[in-house]
């Protein structure tokens, strides 16, 4: 795990050395390029309004992903089973993705207000394509073979898919959730900005630099990021538990 | 029976006319070529595909498929009972009518065990027994040891020919290995390739189990290559 850490902390802390240098030695205006070390004090000052900033973006992304998991799940299942659907709808959700979510947004806002809901319906839509991508590919992949073998079992087509091929797509769903858990905090953070709202880090963002106060909108970029990895990691620990036939070893013993 | 199949406007003649018959308890093997058509008559033999002609009147069969495909998220309990499942019997009633065939299948101790936990023969036995548990008169063999190294293979098919002594089934056991069809089979319909046709029936008189040198076996062996046209 060291091994593995060490070398991007490193790497981390040289980028963090020249930069605190540049500014230092360089005569930055800290207004324009803030130094690692005023972005450290204002994560330290402003905690509280960062903590209570970053619970509104926490709830808008876990909501929207969640949201995005389950309906995405749901879709990826449906269109599975019914071919048919597969081309009246894969088009349609592949569509869903060419809609600038920066216009969305403002949109959202005038149907469902300013609270927390228009931000959660932008993280659900930039979330559950990926999970509904993932998760029909990982339902399609079963072996043919399978599905026949159940068939002579005579098992009906909603017991194939509840012993066979949802447990097959399982990894493909977290792969789904892994990968929309980064557009998700981006999608959280656009919906903040441009769906006229009061709260979250993507507010305190826009508010920051407006004041000028350019360490803190820094410091609410420092914890979204750290918030985008912490999610991701934490995902990949919950598969790893869930899933652990799905990490182990493919080789065999011999008999 | 016959299969004719159109791919892209040619017509394949899988099957032309083959006929098979396995009394309750026998167990014929149908060795051939690749090409022989020998997955199209498993999937007819099994309820998979319908005839072009002819009828099948067994039921359909219990498919055994030739790689293990055991669920790589189930235990080796769990993967035997998986037919049991499919019928809708509960969890637990499930294990607990699975459990005492592990043991006796010689696996006594894995029951928890993953199958990349197992070793190839193994998982076979687990397969194999996933198939007996489907409750059908007929089973299907497909291949069933070709994946294996030819040393488990040979232990695989002693060991199948006990199981069958113990648990006589209906068995259409399809493979291109003449020798395993020497070994446990009652009867052994010789097929040729593109349309398959049944080319010889043999009748195996030895009883089971055999022993590879046993003269009979060997005899029976040179019988089947010379059906297959390629006799020494």
């Amino acid at each position: 795990m060291a091994r593995r850490i060490l070398p991007p902390l490193l790497l981390l802390a040289a980028l963090l050395g020249a930069w605190e240098l540049y500014v230092d030695l360089g005569g930055v205006d800290g207004v324009i390029l803030s130094a690692p070390h005023q972005i450290a004090q204002s994560i330290a000052d402003d905690r509280s309004l960062l903590w209570s900033n970053f619970l509104v973006t926490l709830q808008e992304v876990v909501f929207g992903i969640a949201i995005a998991a389950v309906v995405g799940v749901v879709l990826a299942v449906v269109i599975h089973l019914y071919r048919p659907l597969r081309g009246a709808a894969y088009p349609l959700v592949v569509a869903s993705q060419t809609i600038p979510v920066v216009l969305l947004a403002p949109l959202l806002m005038l149907w469902f207000g300013f609270g927390i809901l228009p931000k959660v319906i932008v993280v659900a839509l930039v979330s559950f394509f990926s999970i509904v991508v993932s998760t029909l590919d990982g339902l399609a992949g079963v072996d043919p073979q399978l599905i026949k073998l159940m068939r002579t079992f005579d098992a009906s087509r909603w017991r194939t898919l509840r012993s066979v091929e949802f447990p097959a797509a399982l990894p493909g769903m977290f792969t789904g959730t892994k990968i929309a858990v980064a557009v998700a905090v981006i999608g959280a953070v656009i919906g903040e900005m441009t769906g006229g709202s009061g709260a979250g880090l993507g507010y305190l963002f826009l508010l920051s630099i407006n004041q000028l106060l350019t360490p803190r909108a820094y410091a609410a970029v420092v914890i979204l990021s750290v918030f985008a990895i912490a999610l991701f990691a934490l995902l990949t620990l919950a598969e790893r538990l869930a899933l652990p036939w799905a990490y182990e070893p493919r080789g065999e013993r011999s008999s | 029976m016959s299969r004719t199949f159109i791919s892209r406007g040619s017509r394949v003649e899988a099957l032309d006319g083959v006929s098979l018959q396995a009394g309750t308890g026998e167990v014929v093997a149908v060795v051939g070529p690749s090409g022989c058509g020998k997955t199209t008559l498993l999937e007819l033999i099994c309820g998979l595909q319908r005839p072009d002609a002819g009828t099948i009147t067994a039921e359909p069969a219990a498919l055994m498929p030739q790689r293990d495909l055991l669920l790589p998220w189930l235990s080796a309990l769990d993967n035997a009972g998986l037919a049991l499942r499919a019928h809708g019997i509960p969890r637990a009633q499930a294990r607990a009518q699975t459990a005492p065939w592990l043991t006796r299948f010689g696996l006594a101790g894995f029951e928890q065990a993953r199958p990349s936990a197992l070793s190839g023969g193994m998982r076979q036995r687990v397969s194999f027994l996933r198939t007996l548990l489907a409750g059908k008169p007929v089973l299907a063999l497909d291949e069933p040891f070709a994946s294996l190294d030819a040393i488990t293979r040979a232990e695989m098919q002693g060991w199948l020919g006990h199981v069958l002594e113990r648990e006589p089934r209906t068995v259409v056991l399809v493979t291109h290995d003449v020798e395993e069809a020497a070994m446990l089979a009652d009867r052994i319909v010789v097929m040729s390739p593109r349309p398959g046709r049944a080319v010889a029936q043999v009748e195996v008189p030895p009883p089971r189990p055999r022993r590879r040198t046993d003269p009979e076996v060997i005899a029976l062996r040179e019988h089947i290559y010379g059906a297959l046209g390629m006799g020494s």
